[in-house]
């Protein structure tokens, strides 16, 4: 018995704030209902059909691909050269990873914030510099440039994260088996692809994994800073619409019923997380 | 197939700490030579300027007639093994063996060759489609040899390659090195802290103490003629006898009084007198025979089968003294012992620099 006391609290705390919401979130997606909260009509998986063929979605799921696509290929490309080349530095080293994770500490609406700032149509020095090079960015009312200012700042954040997982997965890659391929292989490139990334592979991979998930979900504040009260025209992403059509919109059938998607999606995600896990080797 | 030539050698790190100390040495070719000192004494570290792991801060360094101080790893046609193998944990034994080739360019059926020729001389032939992780320590040190063999180099260089295997596999180890180096005749450098494997591989042997060479010679050379009271101490197992003796007239005394009877024809205040374990004998008696003689009493016996050795202390004092006995010997603690050591048998060393006097 005590065992399951002491487990209580943990289980209480899943069950609160996941398990239940979810089966709330499940079981409206199958209702439409008022939006002033004075009832609910069973509709079967209209709300299902409605989302899944209606253009709107099928637009924000493209660009939930997209952003997803850029921020993680970018945000673990620059983490990874950042991390490579950090390993190399002797002096001055603590410093220089320091500032390098400085950023993580940045909560993301701040990030979404400073993202703006950078990006302000007036005062922002990002949008300085690209017009330097005859680029006129209108964050907010340019779909592109509002996509723009989202990837850069998404990716920006994340960087830290990746990149302190990919320097501790440098540091425990043995010195000598490093040694051994300088003797064996000149060229520093070619070393780096044959010995030194495959060995980084396990780390990679589950940075992917996070990295899709951090793109999808965690970028709501980012999102929701850039685009605020004007979602019009602007991308947003598949978390932000079940926001916008829920709480926006007034529609908690149809908003529940994306979220249940998007809960199916991370399951996927979490079971190819554990298969890769399982799969992989951890080297010694 | 090729000589190295180190000549003044220094290495200096960060923070002014000199790790090698103007080491000269020429290796010749097909010459197995062993490294061997105290873990700091700057062993590793040669070796690894040798490899090209470390700069060399000022001398210079020849494999064959190039000088190598600038020359990549990869470019200086060495092979490593090191003591923790280094093999590549995602590869297969056979891409370990093939890695270093592939990136030189050579073909296909050479490496292929190559790779089996290895195999069979280390007879590793049944693993060469696993990964290192499902080998033994045993099997993966075979691997490390073969990664070195293929590349059929002007010098193998050995990192202290034995210390991570248990004993016995240590022994059959080492015997198969030399067996190897012996056959194929590649110039060897071997890093080891181990006195018998310096001892049992070595050509000729190196003592290095802090960055410095003590002696450089043939292993019973060095074991026979130590140059300095470190060689005593470190050559030889269990360690030489030192005594702190003082002339006394044309005698010599132990500093602390105790008997001690040999003619001091070095003409010199003091010295320190270096005994092997193995040149006491034991007397029945006190006696007054040409060379030392030491009245001390058993402390400890010690029997490791073919032999054992007998600790011993003087009665006020004093160091310790290790004697050997035949392994029937009965000595028991307490005991009185006289013993006695012939003349040429004792080494006389400086009691200030430690050297050796002849």
């Amino acid at each position: 018995m005590v065992p399951y006391m002491l487990l209580l609290p943990q289980l209480a705390i899943v069950t609160i704030f996941f398990l239940w919401p979810a089966a709330e979130a499940i079981q409206s997606s199958f209702y439409l209902e008022d939006p002033f909260g004075f009832g609910s009509t069973f509709v079967g998986l209209d709300n299902f059909t409605d989302m899944l063929t209606s253009t709107d979605y099928g637009r924000v799921a493209r660009f939930t691909a997209v952003f997803t696509f850029f921020v993680t290929f970018l945000s673990l490309g620059f983490a990874l050269l950042l991390a490579v080349k950090a390993d190399k530095v002797l002096r001055g080293a603590s410093t220089y990873k320091t500032l390098l994770m400085w950023v993580y500490a940045v909560a993301p609406p701040v990030a979404g914030l400073i993202g703006v700032l950078l990006f302000d149509q007036h005062v922002g020095p990002m949008v300085d510099l690209f017009a330097m090079f005859g680029w006129k960015m209108q964050i907010g009312v340019n779909y592109f440039d509002t996509s723009f200012a989202m990837i850069v700042t998404a990716v920006w954040k994340q960087i830290p994260v990746n990149f302190i997982f990919f320097l501790s997965g440098l540091q425990g890659i043995s010195k000598s088996v490093q040694e051994a391929a300088s003797i064996d292989c000149r060229s520093g490139f070619r070393r780096f692809w044959t010995v030194t990334f495959p060995l980084l592979a396990p780390t990679g991979f589950f940075l992917l994994i996070i990295n899709i998930t951090y793109a999808f979900f965690d970028t709501f504040g980012i999102v929701d800073v850039i685009v605020k009260n004007e979602p019009g025209n602007n991308p947003v992403t598949l978390v932000y619409k079940v926001y916008l059509d829920g709480f926006r919109g007034n529609d908690l059938g149809g908003s529940s019923a994306q979220s249940v998607i998007l809960m199916a999606l991370v399951f996927i995600l979490t079971i190819i997380q554990f298969r890769l896990i399982e799969r992989r080797v951890h080297y010694t | 197939m090729a000589t190295i030539t180190l000549d003044t050698v220094r290495k200096v790190y960060a923070g002014d700490v000199e790790a090698v100390k103007g080491v000269s040495i020429d290796i010749a070719d097909s010459e197995f030579i062993v490294l061997v000192g105290p873990s700091g004494c700057g062993k590793s570290t040669l070796l690894r300027m040798i490899a090209g792991l470390e700069d060399i801060t000022t001398g210079e360094i020849k494999i064959g007639d190039r000088l190598v101080n600038k020359v990549d790893p990869a470019d200086r046609d060495i092979a490593m093994v090191f003591q923790n193998y280094a093999l590549y944990p995602h590869m297969s034994v056979y891409n370990n063996l093939a890695y270093g080739l592939k990136n030189r360019g050579m073909a296909k059926e050479e490496i292929d060759r190559r790779v089996k020729e290895a195999a069979r001389i280390l007879e590793i032939g049944d693993y060469l489609d696993r990964k290192p992780r499902a080998l033994s320590g045993g099997q993966r040190q075979r691997v490390a040899m073969g990664r070195a063999i293929v590349r059929e180099p002007a010098a193998f260089l050995f990192d202290e390659p034995l210390s991570n295997l248990d004993a016995k596999l240590r022994v059959q180890m080492r015997v198969e090195i030399k067996r190897l180096q012996q056959s194929l005749g590649t110039t060897s450098v071997y890093v080891t802290h181990d006195q018998l494997e310096a001892m049992t591989l070595a050509d000729r042997l190196v003592v290095l103490n802090g960055g410095n060479i003590e002696q450089i010679g043939a292993p019973i050379e060095v074991y026979d003629k130590p140059a300095s009271t470190f060689v005593a101490s470190f050559i030889g197992s269990p360690a030489m006898n030192l005594l702190n003796v003082k002339a006394d007239g044309d005698g010599l005394s132990l500093e602390n009084g105790a008997g001690l009877s040999g003619s001091n024809a070095k003409g010199k205040d003091s010295y320190i007198v270096g005994i092997r374990p193995e040149h006491l004998q034991v007397v029945d008696g006190p006696s007054s025979g040409d060379g030392v003689n030491l009245e001390v009493s058993v402390d400890v016996l010690e029997p490791v089968g073919a032999e054992s050795f007998v600790y011993a202390s003087f009665p006020d004092g004093g160091p310790e003294i290790v004697v050997r006995v035949s392994s029937h010997a009965r000595h028991e603690p307490g005991e009185k012992m006289h013993l006695h050591a012939d003349a040429k048998d004792v080494h006389f060393f400086d009691s200030s620099t430690g050297r050796r006097i002849d």
